[in-house]
């Protein structure tokens, strides 16, 4: 809440040249990005226990760091509710929002943001408890269900019930500890949020094999980092940041292999790496090597997503529409070129 | 000859009037001025960004759910519709826990001054502990010992097959009446006049005169034995609808949602504490020989208590017992935290998010908290005059 005041607070008194054009200037003058990200999600944004910031959303921002500024560790995270994120971004107290946002056309436009390209294709769920002995949404009818306030979880729901003529109870908190707290307590028979953030959250559950996932999904959440309109040079930097490392996993370069691509890879590789005549830097505003520093951060996207959500870690979650394009998936990157 | 007290020319504006009214002018010009730097310079940050902007949002369709509502809602209805819910759900919160501190808190200060050493030690016990916790802390202590304590709804715990208390909340029979109910409501509320008019003349002419007549038997009359009989008259059918498991929950009858009650108590336990203190200071505050000549008079503990102490005490007790009513309208706003559909919860959250106006909803949640203020304080200042004026 204190956030929201500060924020809204800071869009009232800024000086005409709130923050637009000139992001990259002032993160550059400051020596770090400011980084958006939830208050603790595991597998995507959630202070490990040395208390470093680690995930899927916080590595992009690192890839961004490292691209803008050659240095992955000048990142400053703020964690912000569902409910201070946009408004956090919008006042200018964080540079780029990354975390677990769904791009919707309301946020696209109402809003004043701009989306970079989706890095989790992802959808709402319903989590139930095993003993309950639901298995399908259809079995909802009077059901009190929890959802984290100002999400697009909260406004789904509420679809979903009206359209199959059922009544549900919400009970709607702004942080996503105690949406879990009380469904964990007893509070509701249901929890809903997107099947990721379920899948996270069951984690820290005081027994997360008593609950299950219920097979059916209600909605489409492209999750997305964001950053404001009006900085059309940030946001390409952004945009082009994360299809780089799709780019990467596409072709086969991996934070491992990166040096010996960088010198022998095919003609595609050398332009993405700025190896080649022909590099990107230039169209970015940046120099030659910022895919290469990006990438090196933490990997490729493949590698992003092993390491944080894939089936070696506690998340296990399957890739599924987020395998590349020519696995089944469809997660792409526009041509590097 | 010069006169030899003319005081000594002064220059236009340096008299004290028009100084004044100066400074005044200048400094109203300079709020004024900074009201329109700031209105101007937000709506060309908020355009230059392409960020909506102004009301209109109030009547789009909100899309979200709420638990609680006085007011027909559903996710159909507009933002502005659900302004006023949290609003109502606000206030409703505001005076229950109003009604819940100052009953509470009345007993802690009597509790505190007793000759009764057992009874004056749990009361200091008391306020010490719910004085010095932060709020949130015992809201949350409250709303999550009610989920871990209570039973799911289908172990409940059942009183009387009537009510049901589950961590679902508390389920009570819902009275309901088939016909003529709006009859008896008009009763009821004739019946509420009468019994205040009557009051208020036995009581102007008890002031006048030094006695008037009785008049406490005009309450149950107005308001139980007259609607009593509109009710029997019309034939009305009175009947209860029970709560009844169904499903996953009880369904019918009235419903205390935890947080409603985990709020609810929150709040009352807390600002009773503050109020007990303010009520034993008040009594202390009572020059003594009063009560000496009080009990030289021969009245008894009770009424020396009652017509003595108290009256005068309420003079000390009434301007800072406004401000914890004040404080208590405005922690409501920490109950969004365990999920109380209020102002921050509705206005600050789920609307500001999803219209993504945030000056806008602040603006709204600051009016309601601002009008509530100034509606707690005028109420209490005219008790407080009345209280200098008459005594009670
Ligand atoms: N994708 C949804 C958000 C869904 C959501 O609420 N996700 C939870 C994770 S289950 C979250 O991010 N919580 C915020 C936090 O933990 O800070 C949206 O953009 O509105």
């Amino acid at each position: 809440m204190m956030k929201l005041l500060t924020a809204t607070t800071a869009i009232t008194l800024a000086g005409t040249g709130l923050a637009l054009a000139g992001t990259i200037d002032d993160i550059k003058a400051r020596g770090h990005i400011q980084c958006g990200v939830t208050q603790g999600v595991p597998g995507f944004s959630n202070p490990n226990d040395a208390g470093d910031w680690t995930g899927f959303d916080v590595d992009i921002c690192r890839a961004v760091a490292a691209a803008v500024l050659s240095d992955a560790d000048a990142v400053r995270y703020t964690p912000l509710s569902n409910t201070e994120r946009f408004t956090a971004l919008q006042s200018g107290e964080v540079d780029i929002l990354s975390r677990t946002t769904t791009r919707t056309l309301n946020r696209d436009t109402a809003l004043g943001l701009n989306f970079a390209p989706v890095v989790f294709y992802d959808g709402q769920g319903f989590m139930v408890r095993e003993s309950s002995g639901i298995t399908s949404a259809l079995e909802l009818d009077g059901t009190t269900v929890c959802v984290s306030a100002g999400s697009t979880s909260e406004l789904n729901v509420a679809d979903y019930f009206t359209a199959n003529n059922m009544t549900y109870e919400p009970v709607r908190f702004e942080k996503a500890d105690e949406v879990l707290a009380a469904y964990d307590a007893g509070r509701c028979d249901v929890y809903t949020s997107d099947l990721s953030g379920l899948a996270a959250r069951r984690l820290v559950m005081q027994n997360p094999a008593e609950h299950l996932m219920l097979k059916e999904t209600i909605s489409k959440e492209p999750l997305a980092p964001a950053v404001r309109h009006g900085d059309d040079a940030w946001f390409d930097i952004v945009t082009w940041t994360v299809y780089a490392l799709i780019a990467a996993e596409e072709l086969g370069v991996t934070a491992a292999n990166i040096d010996q691509m960088k010198a022998e890879g095919s003609p595609d590789v050398q332009r993405l790496l700025g190896s080649s005549e022909t590099g990107t830097g230039e169209w970015v505003g940046l120099d030659n090597d910022w895919a290469t520093r990006a990438i090196a951060a933490g990997g490729n996207y493949g590698e992003l997503w092993a390491r944080h959500l894939g089936p070696d870690t506690p998340l296990k979650l399957a890739r599924g529409l987020n395998e590349l394009y020519n696995n089944g998936g469809i997660q792409y990157a526009m041509p590097i070129k | 000859m010069t006169a030899p007290f003319l005081p000594p020319r002064q220059i236009f504006w340096t008299r004290r009037r028009v100084k004044s009214l100066l400074v005044q002018v200048v400094f109203l010009g300079g709020l004024a001025w900074l009201a329109y730097f700031l209105f101007a310079n937000t709506t060309a940050n908020l355009q230059r960004q392409g960020i909506a902007s102004g009301f209109g949002f109030l009547s789009q369709r909100a899309g979200f759910d709420v638990s609680l509502s006085f007011l027909p809602f559903t996710s159909d209805s507009s933002y502005g519709r659900a302004f006023w819910v949290a609003v109502v759900n606000a206030l409703v919160l505001s005076a229950l826990g109003i009604v819940l501190a100052t009953i509470l808190g009345f007993g802690l200060g009597l509790a505190r001054v007793s000759k009764n050493w057992l009874i004056a030690r749990l009361a200091t016990v008391y306020i010490e502990i719910f004085r010095n916790i932060p709020l949130l802390l015992q809201l949350f202590f409250w709303y999550f010992a009610i989920l871990r304590q209570l039973p799911g709804p289908k172990e409940s715990v059942v009183l009387a097959d009537l009510v049901f208390l589950n961590n679902r909340g508390l389920y009570m029979p819902r009275p309901q009446v088939d016909q003529g109910g709006w009859v008896i409501m008009v009763c009821f509320v004739a019946g509420l006049c009468m019994a205040l008019v009557m009051t208020l003349r036995a009581r102007q002419q008890r002031l006048k005169t030094g006695h008037g007549p009785k008049s406490w038997y005009w309450w149950p009359i107005g308001l139980v034995a007259l609607p009593l009989t509109a009710f029997m008259i019309t034939g009305a059918s009175l009947s209860f609808v029970i709560p009844e498991l169904r499903g996953f929950n009880y369904r019918g009858g009235m419903l205390m949602l935890p947080e409603m009650l985990a709020a609810l108590l929150g709040l009352g336990f807390y600002i009773a504490a503050a109020i007990g203190e303010i009520v034993r200071s008040g009594i202390q505050g009572v020059d003594k020989g009063q009560v000496e000549a009080a009990s030289a008079l021969g009245l008894a503990r009770r009424d020396i208590m009652r017509l003595v102490v108290l009256p005068q005490a309420m003079r000390i007790i009434i301007p800072p017992l406004a401000t914890q009513y004040l404080s208590l309208a405005k922690n409501t706003s920490l109950a969004a935290a365990i999920a109380f559909p209020e102002i921050i919860s509705i206005v600050a959250g789920t609307t500001l998010t999803q219209t993504g106006q945030a000056l806008e909803a602040i603006t709204l949640a600051m009016l309601f908290y601002m009008g509530v203020s100034l509606s707690i304080a005028a109420v209490m200042n005219f008790l407080n005059y009345r209280v200098l004026r008459h005594g009670n």
